[in-house]
């Protein structure tokens, strides 16, 4: 078995032999379902479908992703089990994708879980289940994006709490870039080209109507560049600091 | 065979280690010594391909441990200094996801699993966290893991740091099981363990390799190394007896005791006493009640190297 996957299995095993799965799980199904039930007016709505739902994701994932990323290489640093890991036979590129797909999939299955709000719509109404499962791939590919962010940062210290604020902060970034709000403050001044790239550069943008269940080849593209971006800065990040 | 050539190692402006050459072969256990700070994990590290020299280059089996990190870290077992591992994992799962790593399969993975969990007595506690292991514990699991493909190098730092003096004399023997076709080198503050299990030692300083040799043959640098404490009879005996031994040529030196009674008779640098003084005992026809030859010991040898001052 590739060496990548023999990891993607300790690691993902191993957030369930700590609180850690299930404090995720449960603060992340609290926070969606309320969310979306009282902010989201779900029912006053009166449509049978789920963007009250996804239209949060990219707020709860702010603050939740790093939570789980923080650790992936801090912590691994802190405890000298990197040193282990490196001198085994893997290769850095094996190792993040193995750590990242892990930390992927479990965000997978805590949203994953959140399916009984896809019951209660087609319980409900008659959604567009084709729209649904759109939006939650790109909500998946989303949170992609914020992982691969975290990974690295991750990767840049030996304290956790560091790793956590500074994915907070340019995660933040990532998704303030297309706020209107922001945009506007560019738009006196700025040409038009800058103000475009700032908001394409925003996983807001991308993500507003995959969340619609509309998906645009050019906004997959986009999450999977941010993905691979990050973790090859991942990989050099770590090479620089494994040691230190 | 490992090869380090002028291997260097600089951490800004801290030059950890210096131009350090040498080569190990199957059959070799090397212990490296050398105070706090000297540089031991350093080089150790930079065997196993965790961190890069600044300067020179380190061949495994003739594979550059940076060029061919895969192929190198295959054949080398390692366990780092403390022993880190997975807090959260119990060692049975561990040492399983070593195995997997390590491309074990089968019947020869569950035969190797078993060899070392049986080697290093792990069996009571396989189903524990490793975060709540003894420290002891630990330590062992680490071994386990770093012998458990049964490597062609094993890089060993202070491996029996923290264990209790069963399990000392346990890892003692499984390293001298493992020394015959294998290049073992071991990290330790623990000198009878160099003379117990090494063949060869190096002392390194700041760096710097001062001496490379056999146990045996460093411990015969100590000044103290032959030299012969006698305790006569009477104290004329004694007295006689001084004399005797400073005429002849291999003695540097005879120094007697307040109590008139003892002396003891420092030999040249390299020199044996023995015979020409059991010579002389014949000839006078004396016979002391006490006679012992002092062993060189590692530790003077040590502490003279690395303070400075030659033995
Ligand atoms: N990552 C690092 N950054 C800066 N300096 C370092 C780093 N690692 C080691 N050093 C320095 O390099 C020198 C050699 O350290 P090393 O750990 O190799 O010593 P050692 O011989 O193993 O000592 P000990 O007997 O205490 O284990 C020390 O002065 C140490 O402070
Ligand atoms: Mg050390």
């Amino acid at each position: 078995m590739n060496a990548a996957m023999i990891l993607f299995r300790r690691e993902l095993r191993s957030y369930f032999a700590t609180p850690v799965a299930y404090v995720f799980i449960v603060i992340f199904l609290l926070l969606a379902g309320s969310f979306t039930f009282f902010l989201g007016g779900f029912y006053e709505r009166g449509q049978a479908d789920l963007s009250p739902f996804f239209s949060f994701h990219p707020w709860l994932y702010l603050f939740l992703v790093p939570a789980l990323s923080m650790r992936l290489w801090a912590e691994e640093r802190k405890s000298g089990s990197v040193e282990l890991l490196m001198t085994l036979p893997i290769t850095l590129l094996q190792a993040v994708m193995g750590k990242f797909l892990a930390a992927w999939a479990f965000t997978g299955i805590a949203l994953a879980l959140t399916f009984p709000m896809w019951l209660s719509v087609n319980y409900l109404g008659d959604p567009d289940n084709g729209a649904i499962l759109a939006a939650y791939l790109g909500s998946l590919l989303m949170a992609g994006a914020f992982l691969a962010i975290g990974a690295c940062i991750s990767a840049t210290t030996r304290n956790q709490v560091v790793a956590f604020i500074l994915t907070v902060v340019v995660c933040f970034g990532f998704l303030l870039s297309g706020f209107p709000l922001v945009l506007e403050l560019f738009r006196d001044w700025a040409p038009q080209l800058l103000v475009d790239t700032i908001s394409s550069f925003s996983f807001l943008t991308h993500f507003n109507s995959i969340s619609k269940g509309v998906i645009d080849l050019r906004d997959l593209l986009y999450f999977s560049a941010v993905i691979t971006a990050w973790l090859a800065a991942n990989v050099v990040v770590l090479d620089l600091k494994k040691a230190e | 065979m490992i090869e380090a050539q002028s291997v260097s190692k600089r951490f800004g402006s801290l030059l950890a280690v210096d131009q350090l050459s040498f080569s190990v072969n199957p059959g070799e256990v090397l212990g490296f010594l050398g105070p706090n700070g000297a540089g031991k994990s350093t080089t150790m590290k930079m065997i196993t391909g965790f961190i890069a020299p600044t300067e020179g280059r380190i061949l495994v089996y003739g594979h550059d441990v940076e060029n061919d990190p895969i192929q190198c870290k295959q054949q080398i077992g390692y366990l780092p200094e403390g022993a880190p591992s997975y807090g959260e994992m119990n060692p049975l799962a561990f040492l399983e996801f070593i195995a997997d790593l390590r491309g074990l399969q089968g019947a020869h993975r569950r035969q190797r699993l078993d060899y070392v969990i049986d080697k290093l007595a792990l069996e009571s506690v396989l189903k524990q966290n490793i975060d709540t292991l003894s420290k002891g514990f630990k330590r062992r699991v680490g071994l386990a893991q770093a012998v458990l493909h049964d490597p062609r190098v094993l890089i060993l730092d202070e491996p029996t740091d923290g264990l209790d003096p069963n399990q000392k004399h346990e890892v003692r023997d499984l390293i001298r099981d493992m020394s015959n076709d294998k290049i073992i080198i071991i990290s330790t503050h623990i000198l009878e363990e160099v003379e117990a299990v090494c063949n060869r030692a190096m002392i390194i300083s700041r760096g710097k390799l001062l001496a490379d040799d056999t146990p045996t043959n460093l411990a015969a640098r100590s000044p103290g190394h032959n030299t012969v404490h006698l305790v006569m009879g009477d104290s004329s005996q004694a007295a006689n007896l001084a004399t005797a031994l400073e005429q002849l040529d291999p003695v540097s030196a005879v120094e007697r005791l307040d109590d008139g009674l003892s002396l003891k008779a420092i030999p040249d640098a390299g020199q044996e006493i023995l015979p020409q003084l059991q010579q002389l005992l014949v000839e006078k026809g004396l016979a002391p009640c006490q006679l012992y030859v002092q062993r060189g010991k590692l530790d003077d040898v040590f502490r003279s190297i690395t303070t400075g001052a030659r033995p």
